[in-house]
């Protein structure tokens, strides 16, 4: 799963690091994601993950680290679907 | 960019006292929360383009879609403008919880072509919470940049 968010970060968090140099827990505001790229990233993460991020999801803490958005996805997505 | 947006100051004649020094006794005057944010145009054009209807419907009310309209360009510059009223709003809002869906907060634009926030569901009860009484909002765009200022007025005691 870690990849995959990784891969969702790479291509949609417009961050001012390399996603890999990035530990699970770091925080992705801090490293340059903005509230109109964490639009794009929950887009497409849904995408990815065949989940909808419910309204009770939409806070910051959901998607500051790695760790957060994996726990998340964890709780939508059942775990026999879980890509990766 | 807007004249409207560029620095404000206030004078008062001299003498008079500040909004904020009331006599003591007298009914404590409504507080200002303000909120501002800044939306890059091109985002949002790229983000219409990767996502499409799933990206407009579920940031943008129907009024919201129909207001901004002709060119490509024109589109994405009001609607980066509409965003960031959104985030300025959620500046003003501070969520202790979650946040209230962008659906929840509206720029209605009238015939006149004057905005004001609508805010229901979620982003109604919050403001209802912190006693905001009414919103003021201003749109501004040039090049590549869109931007929001949010102003409420809050009529209620700090605890």
């Amino acid at each position: 799963m870690e990849d995959e968010i990784r891969r969702v970060l790479t291509e949609h968090a417009r961050l001012a690091v390399d996603v890999n140099q990035l530990g699970n827990d770091d925080d992705l505001f801090e490293a340059g994601m903005t509230s109109h790229a964490n639009v794009n990233v929950m887009l497409a993460l849904e995408e990815a993950f065949d989940v909808e991020f419910p309204e009770a999801t939409l806070r910051r803490s959901t998607f500051e680290t790695i760790a957060a958005i994996s726990a998340t996805l964890s709780q939508l997505t059942p775990a026999a679907d879980v890509a990766g | 960019m807007d004249d409207s947006l560029m620095g404000a100051v206030m004078y008062l004649p001299e003498g008079q006292p500040a909004p904020h020094s009331e006599a003591a006794g007298a009914p404590a005057p409504p507080r200002v929360l303000v909120g501002v944010d800044l939306t890059r145009v091109a985002e949002v054009a790229a983000s219409i383009e990767r996502f499409g209807d799933r990206y407009l419907q579920r940031l943008f009310t129907e009024h919201e879609l129909a207001s901004c309209h002709g060119h490509p360009d024109t589109v994405a510059a009001g609607l980066a403008a509409r965003f960031a009223a959104k985030e300025a709003t959620i500046k003003v809002l501070k969520p202790e919880a979650a946040r209230p869906e962008w659906r929840s907060m509206e720029v209605h634009r009238a015939p006149s072509g004057a905005c004001e926030m609508r805010l229901t569901d979620g982003a109604a009860r919050r403001a209802a919470e912190l006693g905001i009484t009414d919103l003021a909002v201003s749109l501004s765009h040039e090049g590549d940049l869109a931007a929001a200022v949010v102003v409420a007025l809050v009529d209620k005691e700090v605890d």
